[in-house]
């Protein structure tokens, strides 16, 4: 299934900010002012560099952390602020997360079978045993694992075999938003393949929407639908991918789009990456607000600084 | 040229584990001329860090070298050259004369391989007191030189701060700084900018790149992403399962592969054209070489694997001068099979890509 842009988006995220106090003087503004929103089926790629707030959101939205300000609505339920005891449930239900690294998310002294079929113990979605075997069995085939693999430990598996265990536990939930924050940056460069096409297969077969959290641009681009550039806690350009690819506006996505090594020696050797340092760019973040450009390319900026860019790209 | 800085011939390690035995390395030969850069490329646990390791004499005690040599040849104080094997020397040999001497190495996490207690410009100066033999102050004088070569800003009063007051592009710096400080013949990085950003990997294999040309320094580097490798080297071998399965130079490797996992490799990972619905895998995972490997490792992964491919092991074959693979597929009995269309396809986009604009960004 393709992304839905007729029907209203399944999550949406308004002024979000989260900030983290440091000392009575000290405030780390680790996601200031941030607003995207997600549609049914849609992947929505966050990127930015380490330290530009891309993680905080995804746990933000999911509750790990509680948000300074801001709304969140997920499925038309508001998601911040005190959960009552329905929307908590919606919330650990219908969205799910798969971690960074596969072997400190899976818990070491539990069978595959029960790390995956915890989320069905804790929400009581069975009624006997074997309906509980039988949905983690459907899982495990849908992740491409076998059922003997059911009583196996964790340790016991390579690394894309643990983030398929990942993968699953998030799966069997029928979650309608899977946060992915990394889920491939620990594997090797064939693994992260079939990775990647395990998760676009299960898209098309369940329909799931996925924020899709990363730094390496090139597996960004290849899956997602739309992207959201952030830099130090700031939404800098989002657009779809097309847009923000053919004509990235903002110098932060320019410099970050030509850091992206390309496997072509030729015009590999000769290149040299783009320099972009917030302190000496001139820019000031606090002055500009997300623009829209055209279609659903927004930039960051002062309207002169946007009609710069707008020049110079065009 | 004919000034080869590293020769290693036939090596074979095997760890002892509890588990048994594990064959990491089968049969590795590998050169290297002075001034160039090589890369390793593979996936972990193909043993390309063992290979490295091996060269510096800091293998895990559990190494059990079967057979081989490492002939390293280096250039004295006052210019004349000497030659060694390093599998025939001491550890201890190795620790004073070579090791951040002759060969320096740059490790993945910058944050590990920086001592959180001392000061950036005490372990800067360390090693240059000690293998130098220079006295502390002309020691200082040297460090506060090289970390502004490294494009490190304030280097005088970087040297008095620790490594948790800097980030994670600038620790990567002052680890350089310290990998040249003794004027090396050779740099072993082992996946070096695998920890940091894109933006700051770019700044670092550009800082590297521009040290190496300085000083003359020859560089191996060991990764597994691609698109370093296209930036950084002359020569890459491939590895696969503690064998090299295809060397050759830059662009016989990414324009004319031969090898199946070469293919593979290049196929797996996305470039910004890829706009297909799928990507291509190389399906299974690499073998475990707990079990010693019959004919060709990568065969059960291989679509195209010959019936000999499992009986047999294939012996490398010669493209070109330079070029090696070793493959059934190359043999003038084998059928005729080319690479993969969707890659063909990729890298005649990528020659073009050239030609219509060699000045891209």
């Amino acid at each position: 299934m393709a992304a839905d842009y007729s029907q209203e988006p399944i999550l949406k995220v308004e002024h979000m900010k989260q900030y983290f106090k440091v000392s009575s003087s000290f405030t780390v503004k680790a996601v200031d002012d941030v607003s995207f929103d997600i549609y049914p089926g849609e992947t929505y790629g966050l990127v930015g560099e380490s330290g530009s707030g891309k993680t905080t959101i995804g746990r933000g939205i999911i509750r790990l952390y509680d948000p300074t300000d801001g709304k969140i609505t997920f499925k038309g339920a508001d998601i911040t602020g005190k959960l009552d005891k329905d929307t908590f449930k919606l919330l650990r239900t219908k969205m799910q997360m798969i971690f960074q690294d596969p072997m400190a998310s899976l818990n070491p002294r539990k069978k595959i079978g029960d790390i995956i079929g915890e989320g069905l113990d804790i929400h009581k979605m069975y009624s006997t045993k074997e309906e509980r075997k039988q949905k983690i069995d459907r899982i495990l085939a849908m992740v491409g694992l076998a059922a003997e693999h059911y009583d196996r430990y964790p340790y016991q598996f390579s690394g894309g075999q643990r983030q398929r265990v990942g993968i699953a536990r998030a799966l069997i939930m029928n979650p309608e938003l899977i946060i992915a924050d990394e889920c491939i940056s620990a594997l090797d460069v064939s693994i992260q393949a079939q990775v990647v096409n395990l998760m676009k297969d299960i898209q098309e077969e369940t329909g799931a929407a996925y924020l899709f959290i990363a730094h390496d641009l090139s597996m960004v681009k290849y899956i997602s639908d739309r992207i959201g550039v952030l830099h130090l806690g700031r939404m800098l350009e989002t657009g779809t991918t097309q847009e923000i690819f053919s004509r990235p506006l903002h110098p932060y996505t320019r410099s970050l789009l030509s850091a992206i090594p390309s496997p072509n020696p030729r015009t590999e050797k000769g290149r040299t990456a783009l320099e972009y340092d917030y302190a000496t760019s001139g820019l000031d973040y606090d002055k500009g607000t997300l623009t829209k450009v055209e279609g659903s390319h927004y930039v960051h900026g002062t309207a002169k600084e946007i009609a710069e860019w707008m020049e110079s790209t065009s | 040229m004919a000034d080869k800085i590293l020769d290693i011939r036939n090596l074979d390690i095997t760890f002892t584990t509890t588990a048994g035995p594990v064959h990491a390395i089968r049969g590795v030969n590998m050169d290297l001329e002075r001034g160039e850069t090589v890369a390793i490329v593979g996936e972990s646990g193909s043993g390309k860090s063992v290979v490295m390791k091996t060269a510096m004499g800091i293998l895990a005690g559990n190494a059990v070298i079967n057979s081989g040599e490492i002939i390293f040849r280096y250039k004295e104080d006052d210019g004349s050259t000497q030659e060694v094997d390093i599998l025939k020397k001491e550890k201890k040999w190795i620790r004073k004369n070579i090791n951040g001497r002759k060969i320096s190495m740059i490790f993945q996490d910058p944050m590990t391989s920086l001592d959180p207690t001392m000061t950036i410009g005490k372990q800067l100066m360390e090693g240059m007191i000690m293998h130098l033999k220079i006295s502390p102050k002309e020691a200082a004088a040297r460090a506060v030189q090289l970390l502004s070569e490294v494009g490190i800003t304030e280097p005088g009063r970087r040297m008095k701060q620790y490594p948790h007051q800097l980030s994670g592009g600038m620790r990567q710096r002052v680890v350089i700084a310290m990998a040249i400080s003794c004027n090396p013949d050779l740099l072993i990085c082992d996946e070096p900018t695998t920890a940091l950003d894109v933006t700051i990997q770019a700044k670092i294999l550009e800082l590297i790149k521009k040290l190496q040309a300085d000083h003359g320094i020859s560089v191996i580097y060991i990764t597994h992403d691609l698109g370093v490798v296209a930036k950084v080297a002359d020569y890459v071998n491939v590895m696969y399962a503690g064998k090299i399965v295809e060397v050759g130079n830059i662009e016989e490797i990414f324009y004319e592969p031969r090898h199946p996992y070469t293919w593979g490799l290049l196929s797996a990972m996305p470039d910004l054209e890829t706009d297909d619905s799928r990507l291509y895998t190389i399906p299974g995972s690499p073998p475990n070489l707990l079990h010693e490997v019959k004919g060709d490792a990568f065969a059960p992964r291989n679509q195209y694997a010959l019936k000999i491919d499992s009986l047999k092991e294939p012996p490398m074959f010669k493209i070109s001068e330079t070029h090696y693979a070793a493959t059934w597929l190359l043999d003038p009995r084998a059928p005729k099979v080319e690479m993969p269309e969707e890659l063909s396809r990729r890298i005649q986009r990528m020659k073009k890509e050239v030609k219509e604009d060699g000045s891209r960004l």
